[in-house]
């Protein structure tokens, strides 16, 4: 096999990649690979992999590493390449483009479904109920139930109320 | 309670009750970060140690009373006896400076401080139980969350240190001894399945290892996106199947080849009750295959739980600390082989 980017030497370096959910292959000569900033000892991890980076066409350039930064952590991004861990919960607001991207790769969503913590997750757990509260309501107007339609959207509205009313009394709790 | 008296017996979890075939234990783990500090791995010294403090002044006030270990007071050979018993991972253990592990006095919960997240629970039960161990960890992650203020982002769910984590935080997971697959040689396709499925498949001691005496984890990966009980019932369905696979395995086995069967187990018995040196993966294989022949009818000198505790404690720290000292790889074999032919003497041979 012939190198993709020279078109000359024998391409001993074959990287799969998956870049906005498409797989993509790339073989390349070693020169090439080294001249595209490849490390060839270091295992090419599979966050490198999902966030397309050490890609040959994206011309990462230091610059652009040292660019993305969390502020809180001073974490860079080519930090997290090199750990594939994060510094700090911060670091998911900094470096939110590529995690979105990868936590997509990696769990098939965006979105936690899941336990919400009880004393700080009043916000998202109303979010969540109404969620769940809207489905039923769907279910309950496909099977004609109205009663039962209306009686969840009277209790969607009371979730909503209760918010406003706590942050009323206690403007600083969030 | 010492790491001395607990080597003596077995972790509750080991204690199964009810006839669970191929199913050894289940197990929840929660992963959980303070708001506050940066993660474990890349915090300062400062802030690692202020999370270990505070995690030390929690424990305090917590029931029931959970025994702690600080891994840089905890000597090698007692962070390896606590590895070998599924309360820590090998990472923790490699670790010295502000970091440590609480563990509860049945050895059923134990929570990791500073490994790859600030926590790290753990609920182990004996069989088929994720939901009990779900409940469990739940309520203690409760109680944790009382005190302290969690990473949390109504999105992303808790924030972890590996995106691989975040979401739910939660990995489930259930150890199976599979004797029958392995032995039809249909463990690969098996695995190959799962991983397709967004299910992982491990060795008896987690992540990187192999598969000593035919046990295996299967756990989930995915943790956005799914409800908790979503993830356990996914798992939990795949596991009934599993079961169910492993049980034909072994009646086409039993059909096909029951003389080969039942020659395995006799002479995995006389191994066992004769040998003078046994390496720690030859006592796993052994113990495996009289595990199976148990389960096969082939033999009832055995209960489930004395087996399940000899693969812990034919595990070289644990030998150490039953003989008190330091032993070299040999030394542990001339040991290991006598600890498990005295077990043997105990059961009569008579059924096998």
């Amino acid at each position: 096999m012939i190198c993709e980017y020279c078109k000359e030497a024998e391409a001993t370096i074959h990287l799969t990649q998956v870049i906005d959910g498409a797989v993509k292959k790339l073989n390349l000569c070693q020169i090439c690979a080294q001249k595209n900033g490849i490390d060839l000892n270091s295992p090419i991890s599979i966050t490198d992999v999902l966030l397309g980076l050490g890609q040959p066409g994206a011309k990462a350039s230091d610059m652009s590493e040292f660019d993305l930064c969390c502020n809180r952590c001073q974490m860079t991004r080519a930090e997290f390449k090199k750990r594939a861990r994060l510094g700090c919960p911060e670091c998911y607001n900094a470096f939110m483009g590529e995690l979105s991207a990868l936590t997509l790769a990696m769990h098939h969503s965006r979105q936690h479904v899941g336990k919400i913590p009880a004393r700080q997750g009043n916000e998202a757990r109303i979010t969540a109920q109404a969620a769940a509260l809207q489905k039923d309501i769907e279910t309950a107007i496909a099977k004609e139930e109205y009663e039962v339609a209306a009686s969840l959207r009277d209790k969607i509205r009371a979730l909503k109320e209760g918010v406003q009313a706590s942050d009323e009394e206690n403007p600083h709790d969030s | 309670m010492t790491l001395d008296d607990m080597v003596r017996r077995h972790g509750s979890w080991l204690e199964a009750g009810v006839e669970e075939g191929p199913v050894v234990s289940s197990r929840i783990r929660l992963a959980r970060n303070l708001d506050q500090y940066s993660f474990p791995g890349w915090a300062s010294e400062e802030e690692n140690l202020a999370v270990w403090n505070q995690a030390v002044a929690m424990f305090q006030t917590l029931e029931p009373n959970f025994i702690s270990w600080s891994m840089a007071e905890t000597p090698a050979l007692d962070k390896e006896i606590l590895f070998e018993r599924h309360l820590i991972s090998q990472e923790l253990a490699e670790q010295e400076d502000s970091c440590g592990v609480f563990v509860s006095p049945d050895e059923c919960m134990s929570v990791m401080v500073n490994e790859e997240d600030h926590i790290r629970i753990q609920s182990l039960q004996a069989g088929l139980n994720l939901q009990e161990a779900w409940r469990a960890a739940d309520k203690l992650d409760d109680a944790l969350e009382a005190q302290l203020t969690y990473a949390f982002s109504p999105k992303l769910g808790y924030l972890t240190s590996c995106p691989s984590n975040v979401g739910t935080g939660m990995r489930a997971s259930v150890m199976l001894h599979l004797p029958g697959l392995v032995l039809m040689e249909e463990m690969d396709p098996v695995i190959n399945g799962i991983s397709k499925i967004g299910l992982a498949v491990r060795g008896m001691w987690g992540e990187g290892t192999e598969a000593a005496g035919n046990m295996f984890q299967v756990s989930n990966q995915i943790t956005l996106g799914r409800r908790e009980d979503e993830i356990i019932a996914h798992l939990e369905q795949i596991v009934l199947e599993l079961i169910e696979h492993e049980n034909n395995a072994r009646i086409r086995l039993m059909e096909n080849r029951s003389l080969m069967v039942e020659d395995h187990v006799a002479r995995a018995f006389g191994t066992l009750s004769h040998a003078r040196l046994l390496s720690s993966g030859e006592a796993l294989n052994l113990l495996s295959t009289l595990r199976l022949g148990r389960d096969l009818g082939m033999t009832d000198q055995f209960s489930r739980r004395e087996l399940d505790t000899l693969f812990i404690s034919s595990q070289p720290a644990h030998l150490q600390k039953l003989e008190n000292k330091e032993l070299e790889p040999e030394e542990r074999d001339v040991v290991r082989a006598e600890m498990l032919r005295d077990y043997m003497k105990n059961a009569s041979a008579s059924d096998i």
